[in-house]
């Protein structure tokens, strides 16, 4: 029995943490989701050579080969510096091309993907808010040699920096991902809160893929796919909601009114504890969700709905409060807070929101 | 990261399941000795005590076989290990730490046996979250302490037959936990006297103790005159994992799904009710929360790290759960959730209605939270103190 992380895991969180201090410091994180696609391919290789883009996938496709609860150490330190590189993108998509691709495909995809040469996204459902496997309503028609696809995937995450997009449709009935390259389709950037998560719309029109590019997606991989995406998302907001408490737990120590620090006036003080208490709470469930995966994963749609249903509220109300403690200062574009605000906005609905993970963990539990 | 048992490990939980099995009958078929049985049975095993030091008549138990065995007690709902439970909790661990050999003899192997049962004397009426302040009086004379004042929500003292008490030796120190005094005192000691108060639940757990000229010899002092703050403090300080609430609170959860299965809401079936979907939800999200941070902080213990003050995080979840989950249940009951034990509608003969009647047991008992905020603020976040 030991609920902790490995020497190795251990390392390899000061290693992004000093990344994120040096390289990617939020005044970088800020230039980067300025500009045209919200991406940096130098900060993107610098990834690839440290090995963060091809953790999850094996050695045999040039990958390393470890497992989701180390990702999970990559994404909370990144997180915490909101880092903007597409990492979950990427990370997903690897995960469904090992689940649904066939070797060959793997062989083909994977290896440019852990050397950080292709970006990919994925995009399951079609719905803004239904997790489920009516929500994927783009179709697509079989043909002779393949499929033609028509029509527009609305809200797909890093759409301007990939250079591949996994995308799920409807063939006649059946669920499939496809395997599409940018030169294919229309991309439209959308305006969204969080620039640090840059989104777009994805048009297709008759766009053909060959047999070899379309990968078989049974509701049970969907529903896979979806719970891996809510362990990267909720991995992301532990490292991004501490980042909050402690900036707004420093500022309560050196803001002065009424002759004193902030801090020492229980309605900030006691709210801090309160947030204290959230972030610990689920990122335990956030550590057992990601253990899950590869160690356990009839467990993991309880645990993933367990934590991200206790995490999507506790940090939307983090994001509020971080404002709030701070004051006007807090309402600044300049000041920091604000884009962890932002993030806790995205990140509520991305892969279920509560109120879907709640009602699971009900179902699940019985009810 | 993992989740398994050592061969040993998973040995120890066999032992104590097969234990379980053959001595703890259902409730109906136990006759009037079943716990004296069971406490002379659990005793033999070395689990009462079991992580005291051997020398001590303990079981030296390993942290995680401490944790097994909470565990497997709570899913088996089995009666406490010991008689005296602030005896094995806090009294024990504190004589254990800054008691003399002879009160490690005269006091330990009873509190193991079941013997004695303790009580703690540490609120006045005018101090609660402030201990510190308390200013119940010791003055030495020879080798006696006169103990004059009065400790109040004294649990158990009607039926204790030891009270650890803190009285103040010295009122001019410098700081208001110097001059804090730690005694042993037997509750038939001339000149206590003990008056039980209701709670709102009907109960007399807890009572008044006043103290008028009680005579406690120097030798059932614990810890030096003036260090009876460190006593309290390291001594609260042993409260170790909290695996034990989470399996009972887990099989509470279980008992309300089955409850929320079937009853109805509106005239539909209150499975489909939303609200009562996510709350219930929200329970098991919290109670999980609370598993896998105690797994953590156990795991830090392991590692040898030193733990601080993480166990407020639990017990604030605790306190919030253990108001809101009888109170959901009473709710959703309506007005056959407010019949009390015997009630002809009575859900669960009333276990829901009683408990939520008494909540501050476990809300207010140990700290309050406003209490642990401000020490999850203070100590954990580094923030300035109050
Ligand atoms: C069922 C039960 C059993 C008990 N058993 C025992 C026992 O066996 N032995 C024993 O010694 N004591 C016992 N107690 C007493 C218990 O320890 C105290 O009730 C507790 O410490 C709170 O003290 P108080 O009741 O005086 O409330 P107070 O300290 O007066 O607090 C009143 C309110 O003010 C708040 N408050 C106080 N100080 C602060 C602060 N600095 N910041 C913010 N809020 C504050 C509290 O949170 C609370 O809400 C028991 C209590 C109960 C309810």
């Amino acid at each position: 029995m030991n609920f902790g992380f490995t020497e190795e895991q251990n390392l390899l969180r000061e290693q992004v943490a000093r990344f994120m201090q040096e390289v990617c410091p939020i005044s970088k994180v800020r230039e980067v989701a300025q500009s045209a696609n919200g991406f940096d391919a130098a900060l993107w290789q610098r990834a690839a050579e440290l090995g963060w883009l091809g953790l999850t996938i094996p050695e045999k496709h040039g990958g390393i080969g470890l497992k989701w609860i180390d990702l999970t150490v990559v994404l909370e330190e990144s997180a915490r510096g909101l880092s903007p590189l597409p990492i979950v993108s990427q990370a997903l998509a690897a995960a469904a091309i090992l689940r649904c691709g066939t070797a060959s495909q793997q062989a083909q995809w994977l290896p440019p993907m852990a050397r950080g040469e292709a970006v990919y996204t994925l995009a399951l459902y079609d719905d803004p808010n239904w997790i489920d496997p009516a929500a994927v309503t783009l179709t697509a028609k079989r043909t002779q040699d393949g499929i033609v696809v028509n029509g527009t995937k609305a809200f797909v995450c890093d759409a301007m920096a990939a250079n591949y997009y996994l995308i799920a449709v409807r063939v006649e009935e059946e669920l499939a991902l496809t395997a599409v390259p940018r030169d294919s389709v229309s991309v439209t950037a959308q305006p969204c809160m969080d620039t640090t998560k840059p989104m777009a719309s994805v048009q297709f029109d008759e766009v053909s893929l060959p047999a070899d590019a379309v990968l078989p997606l049974s509701t049970t991989d969907l529903s896979y796919l979806t719970d891996l995406g809510a362990v990267a998302i909720t991995a992301e907001m532990v490292g991004a909601a501490e980042a909050a408490l402690h900036m707004t737990t420093e500022y309560a120590k050196d803001r002065i009114q009424f002759g004193k620090p902030i801090g020492r006036y229980q309605g900030v003080k006691h709210r801090l504890a309160d947030i204290y208490v959230d972030v610990e709470s689920f990122k335990s469930l956030l550590y057992f969700a990601a253990w899950t995966v590869d160690d356990s994963p009839d467990e993991l749609p309880r645990a993933i709905s367990l934590a991200k249903g206790y995490a999507s509220d506790a940090f939307a109300e983090i994001g509020i409060d971080g404002i709030g403690l701070h004051g006007a200062i807090g309402f600044t574009a300049e000041y920091d807070i604000q884009l962890y605000l932002k993030r806790s906005k995205w990140a509520r609905p991305m892969y279920g929101d509560s109120d879907y993970h709640l009602d699971r963990v009900a179902a699940l539990g019985g009810l | 990261m993992d989740f398994e048992y050592s061969d040993s490990e998973v040995a120890f939980r066999e032992e104590v399941r097969n234990f379980l099995r053959e001595n703890l009958p259902p409730k109906a078929e136990r006759d009037r000795n079943f716990l004296s049985t069971w406490l002379a049975e659990v005793r033999a095993r070395g689990w009462v005590g079991f992580s005291w030091p051997k020398q001590f008549g303990g079981s030296d138990g390993g942290l995680i076989e401490q944790t097994i065995l909470k565990e497997e007690m709570a899913l088996a709902k089995a009666p406490p290990l010991g008689s005296s439970f602030m005896g094995l909790a806090w009294v024990g661990p504190g004589i254990m730490q800054y008691g003399t050999q002879a009160q490690k003899e005269r006091f330990i192997p009873d509190i193991l046996d079941s013997k004695v049962t303790w009580c703690t004397g540490y609120s006045e009426p005018n101090h609660g979250s402030d201990l510190a302040s308390i200013q119940c009086k010791a003055v030495r004379d020879g080798d006696h302490y006169v103990v004059n004042g009065q400790k109040t929500w004294t649990s158990g003292a009607s039926w204790s037959d030891w009270i650890i008490l803190l009285t103040r030796t010295r009122f001019d120190a410098d700081a208001k936990h110097q001059g804090i005094t730690c005694l042993l005192v037997p509750m038939d000691a001339e000149g206590l006297e003990v008056r039980p108060i209701e709670n709102m639940a009907g109960d007399r757990h807890f009572a008044e103790v006043f103290f008028t000229d009680v005579k406690v010899p120097v030798d059932q002092r614990l810890g030096a005159e003036g260090e009876g703050w460190s006593v309290t403090v390291s001594a609260l300080a042993n409260e170790r994992s909290s695996i034990g609430e989470v399996t009972a609170m887990f099989g509470k959860l279980d008992t309300l799904k089955e409850l929320v299965r079937s009853t109805t809401k509106q005239g539909k079936p209150a499975t489909q009710d939303l609200k009562t979907r996510r709350t219930l939800a929200m329970f098991e999200a919290k109670i999980a929360a609370m598993k896998y941070n105690g797994l953590r902080y156990l795991t830090k213990q392991i590692n040898g790290e030193p733990l601080t003050s993480e166990t407020s995080v639990n017990k604030l979840h605790r306190a919030s759960l253990e108001i809101e989950m009888d109170d959901f249940a009473v709710e959703l009951c309506g007005q056959a959730g407010l019949q009390l034990p015997g009630g002809d509608n009575a859900i669960h003969n009333g276990r829901w209605a009683k408990a939520s009647l008494s909540w501050p047991n476990v809300v207010i008992g140990g700290g309050t939270p406003n209490i642990q905020r401000n020490i999850i603020a203070e100590r954990l976040l580094g923030l300035p103190k109050d």
